[in-house]
C-alpha cells in the first residue's frame, strides 16, 4: 500500500472537515435539530425509557443546548456511541456535541483537537467492597483480588495506587461494567473498582445494597464534560455558557419553579442579565434573549438536574460532594454572567 | 380318532415379550444402562441435569410478569414467598423496543408490513409450488422495502428502480449495433443514472407531484429490525456474488482469477469487526464531510462482501466435488460455458453445498449483532440501554434469554428449511 496516498486522502478529508465545521450553529439551525452523542447506556447518565425518550444527566446537557438554540428541549436527536466510535463521530460531524461521560484529558483536548466546554461532573475512581470484609479504608486492601476493566485508565490508576502504597493485589480482568457486577456479586473478587458514579449505580442495583460500601478514597481525577470540535468558537461558547448558565442559576437560586416569576425582573442585576431582562448576552451568543430562561424552565438548573438523575433521592444516590457549588464546599464554579 | 391331530390348527394367542425385552425397560437398558460404564455415566449426567434444572426451572416458571421495575419484581417475589423468580416484566415493558429499537411507534405497522411482504417475496424462491408470477413481486420488493422502512418520497425508490430500465433500454438500443458496447452501456448508464440523475430527478418530480409519507432516518432504525434488514440483504446479495467469485476463481482468464483469489483471501484474512470499523470510522474520515453515505448501506456492503468470500469457497468446494465427467458431459452436448454452468454444474454444486451455505447464512445473521460495536443499537446493544434505566438496572438473564430466543427462532427455521430442501432435492435413490 502506498502510505503517502492514504495520508494524502486523510489530509484532504481533514481539511474538508475543518472548513465545513466553521458554523455548527448555522448547520444545527438549518437542520432544526441538535445531534447529540451520548453513551450506550449508563444508569443516571443516559438511557431511553419505554417510549424511547432519553433521560439522564448527560442527556440533560444535550437538552439544555437544544433549548438554548431552539427553545425546545425535544429538538435533539440522540446517537448512542461506544467508546471506540465517539471521537470519530464528533470529528466527522455525525454529532454536533458529545455529552458522553468523557474525561477531559490533555491529549483529547490538544492532540485529538476537541474543545471541552467545561466540567459537568467531577468523577473519580473508587472501591466497592462487601461490608463483611471489615475494610474501612483502601489502605487496608493489601493482597485483595480486584475486579478491573481491562484496557482502561482505571487499570493504570489502580496499579499506580497500589505501588505507591506498597501493597499487593491480584487483578481479575473483566470486559464490561455488567460483567464486573456479576463477578463481584459471585465473589470472584473482593473489591470492584471503577468510577465512583458507576460504583454507586452498581451498588444501587444489588438486592441488599446495605451489605456493600464504597470506600472513602478516590484515587483518580475524572472530570467529565461535554465537548465539541476545535475551530468553531461560537459553538463552543454556546455549549460552555449553557453549562455555566445551569450552574449560575443554582448559585443564584433560580429554579424551574421560580424562573417565570424572576424573569419579570428582579433586584439582582446578575439574575436579570442571565434571564435576558437586562443586557444582550443572548444576542452576543447568537441566540435569543431568553435562552437561559428557557434552559432553566425546561431542563432546570444544575442542582435540579443532578438531583433528578443521580442525586441522593434517586436509586443511584450520589452525594453532591465535589459536584456541590463552590459556596457549599464543592468545585462547581461558573464565571460571572457579565 | 380321525380328528386327532399332532399339528395345532388354531394359533396360540400372542404373548407379550418378556418384561426386559420390550417397551421402556428395553429402551432404558439398551440406551442408558448397557454396561457398567454407561450406567455410571447415565447416573452422573442425570444428577448433574437435576442439579441444573432444579435451579433454572423454578426460576423460569415462577417468572414475574407484573411490575415496572426490578425493585418491584423483587418485592413481588418476596411477597409470594418464592426462592427465586425471573423478572419477565422487563420483556413485557420493553419487547417492542428490543424488536423495533428507536423506530417511531406509530410507524411500527410499516415495519411489520415490510416483514410480511418479505415472506411473500421470498416464497417463490423457497417453494416451487408457489405461482411463478410472484417473482415479479420479488423483483420489486427491495424498492418497496426501502419505501416502507425509510419512507419519504416514493419517487426515490421509483427512480432507483428506473435505473434498471435505463440499463435494459441502453442494451436493447445499442446492442443492435455492437453487442460489447451494448453490454458496457448497460452497466455504465444505470450507474451514471443513479449517481447523477436519479436524486435530483426524484426531488424535482416530488416537488411537482408530492407522493410519499413520513421519512425515518437511518439512526432510528435499530433493535432486532436492523439485524433482519442487514441479515436478509446480506444473504440475498452474498449468494450470487459468491457464485461469481467461485467461478472467477476457477476461471482460465488470468486477471479474473487473480482478482477473485485476491479478494477472497483478503476478506477471509480479516475479521468482520475490522471491516465494520472500516465502514464506520475510516469512511467517515475519507469521505468529504456532508457526504450522505448511509451507515446502514455501508454495513450492508461490508457484511455482504465478507460472507460472499466465504460463500465463494463453499461453492468452490461443491464444484470440486463434482466428477470430471459432468463437465465433459456438458462439453459433449455442445453446451457453451454458461449453459453448462446453468444446466449441469451449478444445480449439482449448489445442492452439495446447501448445508454449508445455510451454515454461512446463519453465521451471517448472528454476526449482525457485531454492529453494536460501531454504535448501531441492535437488539444486544438495547439490552444495555434498557439496563441503564434505573428501573431495570441489574437485570441480565431475562433480556439475554429473550434475545437468544428471538435469534433461535430465526436460525432454527433456516436450518429446518435447509433440511427440507435437501430432502426435496435428493435424487440418489439409495
Amino acid at each position: 500500500m502506498n502510505k503517502s496516498v492514504i495520508f494524502g486522502v486523510l489530509t484532504v478529508a481533514g481539511l474538508a472537515a475543518g472548513t465545513a465545521s466553521a458554523a455548527t450553529l448555522d448547520d444545527v439551525k438549518a437542520r432544526g435539530k441538535l445531534n447529540c452523542g451520548v453513551t450506550t447506556g449508563l444508569a443516571g447518565f443516559a438511557s431511553p425509557d419505554a417510549n424511547g425518550n432519553w433521560e439522564g444527566f448527560d442527556v440533560d446537557v444535550c437538552r439544555a443546548v437544544a433549548t438554548a438554540v431552539f427553545g425546545d428541549p425535544n429538538a435533539v436527536d440522540f446517537t448512542p456511541l461506544t467508546s471506540a466510535t465517539r471521537f470519530s463521530a464528533l470529528a466527522s460531524g455525525e454529532v454536533d456535541l458529545l455529552s458522553r461521560i468523557t474525561t477531559w484529558t490533555f491529549s483529547r483536548d490538544v492532540d485529538l483537537k476537541f474543545e471541552f466546554a467545561g466540567i459537568a461532573f467531577y468523577d473519580g475512581q473508587g472501591f466497592l467492597v462487601p461490608k463483611e470484609l471489615g475494610v474501612s479504608s483502601a489502605k487496608d486492601l493489601d493482597g485483595a483480588t480486584v475486579c478491573i476493566q481491562t484496557g482502561t485508565t482505571t487499570e493504570l490508576n489502580l496499579a499506580d495506587y497500589f505501588r505507591t502504597n506498597k501493597m499487593e493485589y491480584e487483578p481479575v480482568p473483566i470486559e464490561t461494567n455488567a460483567e464486573g457486577q456479576q463477578q463481584y456479586l459471585a465473589g470472584a473478587c473482593d473489591v470492584y473498582t471503577t468510577d465512583s458514579s458507576a460504583l454507586a449505580a452498581t451498588r444501587a442495583t444489588f438486592e441488599n445494597p446495605d451489605e456493600h460500601v464504597v470506600l472513602p478514597e478516590i484515587i483518580s481525577k475524572e472530570p467529565l464534560g461535554p465537548l465539541v470540535r476545535h475551530g468553531d468558537n461560537q459553538w463552543g461558547d454556546i455549549v460552555r455558557w449553557t453549562l455555566n448558565a445551569m450552574i449560575t442559576a443554582e448559585e443564584l437560586g433560580v429554579t424551574s419553579a421560580n424562573v417565570g416569576e424572576l424573569a419579570g425582573g428582579t433586584d439582582n442585576p446578575e439574575i436579570n442579565r442571565l434571564l435576558g431582562t437586562d443586557g444582550n448576552l443572548g444576542e452576543q451568543l447568537g441566540l435569543s434573549a431568553d435562552w437561559a430562561k428557557n434552559i432553566i424552565s425546561s431542563v432546570g438548573n444544575y442542582g435540579e438536574s443532578f438531583a433528578r438523575n443521580v442525586g441522593s433521592e434517586t436509586p443511584i444516590g450520589i452525594a453532591r460532594g465535589l459536584n456541590g457549588l463552590w459556596t457549599e464546599g464543592g468545585l462547581q464554579y461558573s464565571p460571572p454572567f457579565r | 380318532m380321525s380328528n386327532l391331530s399332532y399339528v395345532r390348527t388354531d394359533m396360540l394367542p400372542e404373548q407379550a415379550p418378556p418384561a426386559g425385552q420390550s417397551g421402556i425397560a428395553l429402551w432404558l437398558r439398551t440406551n442408558l444402562f448397557s454396561g457398567w460404564v454407561n450406567s455410571v455415566v447415565t447416573v452422573v449426567v442425570l444428577v448433574l441435569l437435576y442439579k441444573v434444572l432444579a435451579d433454572i426451572l423454578p426460576w423460569f416458571w415462577n417468572g414475574i410478569w407484573v411490575g415496572d421495575s426490578l425493585t418491584e419484581c423483587r418485592a413481588i417475589r418476596d411477597e409470594r414467598g418464592l426462592e427465586s423468580a425471573a423478572c419477565f416484566s422487563v420483556i413485557r415493558e420493553r419487547w417492542s423496543q428490543l424488536l423495533f429499537g428507536f423506530y417511531p411507534k406509530h410507524l411500527y405497522w410499516r415495519a411489520i408490513l415490510a416483514l410480511v411482504l418479505l415472506f411473500v417475496a421470498i416464497s417463490p424462491i423457497l417453494f416451487d409450488r408457489v405461482p411463478r408470477k410472484l417473482f415479479m413481486f420479488t423483483a420489486v420488493y427491495p424498492f418497496l422495502l426501502v419505501f416502507l422502512i425509510w419512507g419519504g418520497s416514493i419517487w426515490g425508490p421509483l427512480m432507483a428502480m428506473a435505473g434498471f430500465g435505463v440499463g435494459y433500454l441502453a442494451y436493447k438500443v445499442i446492442a443492435t449495433q455492437n453487442a460489447l458496447l451494448g453490454l458496457i452501456a448497460a452497466f455504465i448508464l444505470p450507474v451514471i443514472w443513479w449517481i447523477f440523475i436519479a436524486g435530483p430527478l426524484a426531488g424535482a418530480i416530488h416537488s411537482v407531484v408530492p407522493i410519499g409519507w413520513e421519512a425515518v432516518e437511518s439512526k432510528f432504525i435499530s433493535g432486532f429490525m436492523i439485524s433482519v434488514i442487514i441479515g436478509v440483504s446480506g444473504i440475498a446479495l452474498s449468494l450470487p456474488l459468491g457464485i461469481v467469485l467461485a467461478l472467477g476463481r476457477q476461471s482460465d482468464m488470468f486477471i479474473v482469477r487473480v482478482m477473485c483469489i485476491g479478494f477472497i483471501e483478503f476478506v477471509r484474512g480479516v475479521p468482520l469487526i475490522t471491516l465494520l470499523f472500516v465502514a464506520q470510522l475510516l469512511l467517515n474520515y475519507f469521505l468529504p464531510k456532508g457526504t450522505n453515505f448511509d451507515i446502514i448501506v455501508r454495513v450492508m456492503i461490508m457484511v455482504t462482501l465478507f460472507s460472499a468470500a466465504y460463500m465463494a469457497e463453499t461453492i468452490r468446494g461443491g464444484l470440486a466435488a463434482l466428477p470430471r465427467g459432468q463437465y465433459e458431459a456438458g462439453d459433449s452436448l455442445g453446451l457453451n460455458y454458461w449453459q453448462a454452468q446453468q444446466l449441469i454444474i451449478m444445480p449439482q454444486a449448489l445442492k452439495i453445498s446447501i448445508p454449508s451455505i445455510v451454515g454461512i447464512f446463519i453465521g451471517l445473521f448472528k454476526d449482525t449483532t457485531l454492529v453494536a460495536f460501531i454504535s448501531i443499537s441492535d437488539i444486544l446493544a438495547f439490552t444495555n440501554l434498557i439496563r441503564a434505566n434505573t428501573a431495570w438496572n441489574g437485570i441480565y438473564w431475562e433480556l439475554f434469554i429473550f434475545v437468544a430466543f428471538v435469534f433461535w427462532i430465526c436460525c432454527f427455521s433456516m436450518s429446518r428449511y435447509s433440511m427440507y430442501l435437501e430432502r426435496k432435492l435428493q435424487t440418489d435413490h439409495h
